[in-house]
């Protein structure tokens, strides 16, 4: 128990202190990097309370997927960071004071915060001890039968992300040359090659 | 619950040990070794000459397109696996559930490919 | 474990669009740009054939679905209105694309997505399906917006649109997170349950629902969330906006009311306020700040933001009244703004669009039955009396004056004084200023058509709109009683 205790609190220091690096660093890429710092950090945390799943998914998913599109949506973008920052302490009061506001609130909601028995009891699909089930196989039980609306809204919602990202990025660029597989494959000997008898010290 | 956490343990201890040897690593050379810095050593390498341009260079928006495509496979694949371990027990309903939810991506796949975005010239 | 019974028949409009969108897509993809009419068609097809199932789906509250989903009278009312908003904004945008280049097969899939999306957020009965509708709805409009990717503004507006509205996704799902905090549960008959049995509202559940607002405020673009909507409507192109202006509208007013009374019907007066402000801000910034502008689209958007504040008159107001009023504001204000805007997408000089109020000049002696239209619509939005849009005005303020919300009503109906302003202002450049250059005389039979039965439904709602009060009022009734049934 001490163990994990200690755990927590190195993995929630790690991230609470990535954190705030991605939004001080100088270097855009920098930041990416601590935000992947800041996301293998909360996967360990995840692990602590027994949530394997969204543990992996976040190292899967954001480490390995979204963060190599931040990476890339860094190096697109052709701007002058330093340039861009120099608003930054312009916006720093209203910007810090919008923190505090939100601040003070959390503060607040934490204050009035107490775990009611009653609460917890009345969850629409509780989940049984991790002793007797690990937290994907309870995931599973619910997600595709009780949850489907929201399972197959998510399906169509990828869909529209699919077609949105094509939609506004895909160019069709002329006067290259594109594979043509079938062309390629259905190509005859006799359309490409041609035999010449060639008499000797004449040349073709 | 500590079950579960005491699996994990090797994967902590590993990443203590490489922790460890890492910073090991660069402390004893900080520590050991003769510092001599000099801006050359800093500069980039590119085949012995003076470098062209800089590191930072746009990329093209092709490399977007085909990364925010494998998030959204990537995504479709991450809700393979909690059905995969518990297809047992939803039986028929869970597998025609995810029946559905793969043709709709992959229509979204045909689409992709008929509009050319997966190729690379 | 047994199978949960799903009522899949429920949601049949939403399968129908979705299935719609999907085979539009294969049938584009495999035929190409030139298939785009074809597939707007088909989509009109759609919607129509959503229609019918909706107006033939049994009356009565029914939830399926883990009670995420939910259809009752309410929801037809404003499914039936959706499906119709849409419809119009599809059929507006056939000329458009094919003049500008933006003709693309993807066009009308993705306003059809977005429908289902509205669809979605008209049902919702829990918050995660309320983000899911929502969320499906904005991706689906933020490619739109930014739909001519070549064009810098439209862009832009794309842009803006997207980071804007992930902040408040954001602030959505943080409101949400509170709420299920709190309350121990995202359902929203099971959280007006849990409420009605505490004797106070915790804390924590407020801040919760005061994100949600600013949330749910974002979406229908009420002040102070309504920094977008300018920017985004003056980008966006013109079918476009004519499309956010009127469809999204409905269906995120639809379901600001349902995320209001049903969960938290036992706690009025601590949302109310909220709503109060948001009216009363929408209201004064929509009539002063449109006084200025001189982009008809930016013009209509700050008209927008003034209407959103009059039907949130009505969601303060509460009670069947309230919300009878903003059903019958909603059906007004989309035939209203359909007809404004395919007046806007008539002014063509010489082949291209212009959107300057000053282009108007003189569109009485030009194009004199094109200027009877638009005076028409712009009466109607002041809210001169035989015309819809007085009606609309009158059932809001007089529900809040039953609600005894007497200062909401008076800043309404001087809010109102003032937006006559602007409204009458165009109408004096049409009639009685120096011709500008003549815009283009052919309209189209599509957008005449528009033209003409907008134009129709203000003018004569007066004698007809018994069905329409009607069936707000059953809409209202259902959705007041629903939580408590």
């Amino acid at each position: 128990m001490v163990l994990q205790g200690l755990v927590f609190y190195v993995f929630a220091f790690i991230t609470v202190a990535a954190g705030c690096m991605v939004v001080a660093a100088r270097n855009p890429v920098h930041s990416v990097l601590f935000l992947i710092l800041a996301f293998f950090t909360s996967a360990g945390l995840f692990v602590l309370i027994g949530a394997e799943f969204l543990a992996m998914i976040l190292v899967i998913v954001y480490v390995g997927a979204v963060a190599v599109l931040f990476l890339f949506v860094v190096m697109m973008l052709d701007i002058n960071f330093v340039e861009l920052r120099e608003g930054f302490l312009q916006y720093l009061p209203i910007g810090a004071l919008i923190g505090l506001i939100l601040l003070i609130e959390l503060l607040l909601v934490l204050g009035g915060m107490r775990l009611t028995p009653e609460l917890t009891r009345q969850t629409a699909a509780p989940i049984a001890a991790l002793a007797a089930e690990s937290n994907t196989h309870a995931l599973g039980q619910v997600l595709y039968t009780r949850y489907i609306y929201l399972f197959q809204a998510a399906g169509m919602l990828l869909l529209v992300a699919m077609i949105g990202a094509i939609v506004l990025t895909l160019r069709s660029r002329e006067g290259v040359r594109r594979q043509a597989i079938a062309r390629q494959v259905g190509r005859r000997r006799e359309e490409a090659v041609e035999l010449k008898q060639v008499q000797p010290g004449q040349g073709v | 619950m500590d079950g579960l956490l005491r699996e994990y343990l090797p994967i902590l201890m590993f990443l203590g040990v490489a922790i460890a040897i890492a910073a090991a690593m660069l402390v004893a050379s900080l520590v050991a070794a003769r510092q001599r810095p000099d801006p050359e050593k800093l500069s980039a390498y590119e085949c012995g000459f003076e470098a062209f341009g800089d590191a930072r260079r746009q990329f093209d928006v092709r490399f977007y397109l085909v990364a925010i495509l494998f998030i959204i496979f990537d995504l479709e694949v991450a809700f393979l696996f909690p059905w995969a371990i518990t297809l047992a027990d939803t039986g028929a309903y869970g597998f025609w559930s995810m029946m559905v939810f793969l043709a709709v991506l992959t229509l979204g796949f045909v689409y992709e490919w008929k509009m050319g975005a997966l190729e690379w010239e | 474990m047994a199978q949960p019974s799903h009522d899949f028949a429920l949601a049949a409009p939403e399968m129908v669009l979705a299935a719609a969108a999907m085979l539009l897509l294969m049938f584009g993809a495999f035929r190409g740009n030139q298939a785009t009419r074809v597939v707007a068609w088909g989509a009109l097809a759609a919607l129509a054939i959503a229609l019918v199932l909706v107006l033939q789906a049994p009356a009565g509250r029914a939830v399926s679905f883990a009670d995420m989903f939910v259809v009752d009278g309410f929801a037809h009312f404003a499914k039936a209105l959706v499906l119709l908003a849409a419809a119009l904004g599809i059929v507006m945008s056939l000329g458009f694309i094919r003049r500008e280049g933006m003709e693309r097969f993807e066009y009308p899939v993705l306003l059809l997505l977005a429908t289902l999306g509205m669809l979605m957020m008209v049902s919702a009965n829990d918050l995660l399906a309320l983000y899911l509708g929502i969320e499906l709805q904005s991706l689906a409009l933020y490619v739109v917006a930014a739909f001519q990717r070549d064009n810098l503004r439209a862009s832009e507006a794309g842009l803006k649109y997207f980071v804007l509205g992930a902040v408040a996704s954001g602030m959505l799902l943080y409101g949400c997170s509170l709420i299920y905090g709190f309350t121990g549960t995202t359902g929203f008959d099971a959280i007006a349950a849990t409420l009605k049995a505490q004797p106070e509202p915790p804390l924590g559940l407020i801040v919760g629902i005061v994100f949600l607002t600013a949330g749910l405020a974002f979406k229908v673009s009420a002040v102070p969330f309504h920094m977008w909507t300018p920017d985004v409507y003056e980008g966006a192109p013109t079918p476009v906006t004519a499309f956010f202006a009127i469809a999204p509208k409905v269906a995120a007013l639809a379901l600001f009311c349902r995320a209001m009374l049903t969960p938290f019907a036992a706690i009025v007066a601590d949302w109310q306020q909220i709503v109060v402000f948001l009216a009363i801000a929408s209201m004064l910034l929509g009539a002063f700040a449109a006084i200025g502008q001189n982009n008809i689209k930016r013009l209509m958007a700050y008209s927008s933001i003034g209407h959103v504040g009059y039907a949130l008159i009505g969601l303060a107001a509460g009670g069947a009244g309230g919300i009878q009023a903003i059903l019958i504001y909603l059906a007004i204000y989309v035939a209203m703004n359909a007809g404004t805007f395919a007046c806007i997408l008539c002014m063509r000089v010489r082949g291209d669009m212009v959107e300057g109020v000053g282009d108007l000049a003189g569109l009485g002696r030009n194009q004199p039955l094109l200027a009877l239209a638009l005076a028409i619509f712009m009466f109607s939005m002041a809210g001169v009396p035989p015309l819809a849009g007085f009606f609309g005005k009158f059932y809001v303020f007089v529900a809040a004056i039953e609600a005894k919300l007497y200062v909401l009503a008076v800043i309404g109906v001087l809010a109102s004084a003032v937006g006559a302003y602007y409204y009458l202002r165009i109408v004096k450049l049409m009639y009685f200023d120096e011709p500008a250059e003549a815009f283009e005389r052919r309209v189209g039979g599509e957008m005449a058509a528009v033209l003409v039965v907008t134009a129709l439904f203000v003018v004569v709602f007066a004698l007809f709109a018994a069905p329409i009060l009607d069936g707000a009022g059953t809409a209202a009734q259902a959705l007041v009683a629903g939580g408590k049934g």
